[in-house]
């Protein structure tokens, strides 16, 4: 059956449960690719001919191989998917500067895309809490204290006001 | 975790990305060709010749059914897994908890909800089944979930479809988490687990 290339893919992302990134699997993205250009020509071939000769029988097999390439479309989009979703995982987990071992398992374009993520980030940051921003990869769990310290920034006179300021 | 994987459909519905829909659409079907299928016979091991006949059978995965049925005409059919049919049912009906899910399955409520595409007539009733079964399991799974701290917990999930699979891990991570808390544990500064087991993973490095 086809496309039993791409579901490996898919089997070898969904085996890591926790996030890890694989190595990206550019054999198995190759091979799936020039089944999905044989598949096409073949196609290309059968509509030409229930074209021109009316060979309206033919089209059971080309809707089939249709499907399979669309099933193979799906698991490659999905496998660089999941596999950025992992990458953008690892920018709040390990911070902005990746151990080489997991370099090695990105691709030139995963690594480009690690690399804009982060100076999204970092310009995002930079625009929050006034002139120095804020490290938001930090202190991800809320305090734990009751009473927290707040800095009044602006005289208001009597009455209660609540401030966003923390020390 | 910073790690949100897609999640999986639901009822009827696939999502395009989730990595467990792709994985339920894997799972093989019972069908027949209602037309011939020219060029194709390499497929069909049994076949001698280079097209697949009409009224062949042959198991489809879940995709390829999708893909090809039709309600008006008549291109494949598609049978019934043992599991769905009136048989099982009445076992279900009878008591859902003693089923075990996993072997029978193991995306028993995941391939159920897909089967109602094929226009069954029984969909009614595989239908009904379904959420019959689930009503009656859910219970166990949730109290055991619940109950299960730092023991081994294989023998609990080993009768369960993967979708009750991922409803017991749920339980189980907010069961830890709350453990967490209680013993004043929640706030402690602890490596995360993806670097923790990216070490782990050197030092075999090293050693092989």
């Amino acid at each position: 059956m086809f496309c039993e290339k791409a579901v490996e893919l898919i089997r070898e992302l969904h085996r890591m449960t926790d996030g890890q990134l694989p190595a990206f699997n550019e054999d198995n993205i190759r091979q799936v690719l020039e089944e999905m250009k044989a598949l096409y020509e073949q196609n290309q071939t059968d509509v030409n001919e229930a074209k021109t000769e009316g060979r309206s029988e033919l089209i059971p097999t080309i809707k089939f191989r249709h499907c399979c390439l669309l099933r193979n479309q799906r698991c490659i989009t999905a496998y660089l998917y999941d596999r950025l979703l992992r990458i953008r995982a690892l920018r709040w987990e390990y911070g902005s500067v990746l151990p080489t071992t997991i370099r090695f398992h990105m691709c030139a374009e995963e690594l480009e895309w690690f690399n804009q993520y982060k100076k999204s980030l970092a310009t995002y940051m930079r625009s929050l809490g006034g002139d120095e921003g804020l490290d938001i990869t930090q202190d991800m769990k809320p305090p734990k204290s009751l009473y927290i310290e707040v800095r009044c920034l602006t005289a208001t006179g009597d009455g209660m006001v609540i401030i966003n300021s923390v020390n | 975790m910073s790690y949100m994987p897609v999640s999986p459909g639901v009822g009827m519905e696939e999502n395009f990305l989730s990595l467990d829909d792709i994985l339920l659409s894997q799972e093989r079907l019972p069908c027949k060709t209602d037309t011939e299928f020219p060029g194709l016979g390499f497929l069909e091991k049994n076949a001698d010749s280079r097209h697949i006949p009409e009224g062949t059978k042959m198991e489809m995965p879940l995709w390829l059914a999708k893909g090809l049925y039709e309600r008006k005409r008549r291109v494949i059919s598609v049978e019934l897994p043992k599991v769905y049919r009136e048989g099982w049912r009445t076992v279900f009906g009878a008591d859902a908890n003693v089923v075990d899910l996993h072997k029978m399955g193991p995306y028993y409520y995941g391939l159920g909800s897909q089967m109602l595409h094929f226009d069954s007539p029984e969909n009614l009733e595989i239908a009904q089944t379904v959420l019959q079964t689930f009503i009656g399991r859910f219970r166990r799974t949730m109290d055991s979930s619940q109950n299960a701290y730092n023991e081994d917990t294989s023998m609990l999930v080993e009768r369960l479809d993967c979708l009750e699979r991922a409803l017991f891990r749920q339980g189980q991570s907010g069961l830890n988490g709350f453990q967490l808390w209680e013993k004043g544990r929640a706030a402690q500064l602890t490596a995360s687990s993806l670097v923790t087991n990216y070490r782990k993973r050197k030092i075999t490095d090293l050693q092989a």
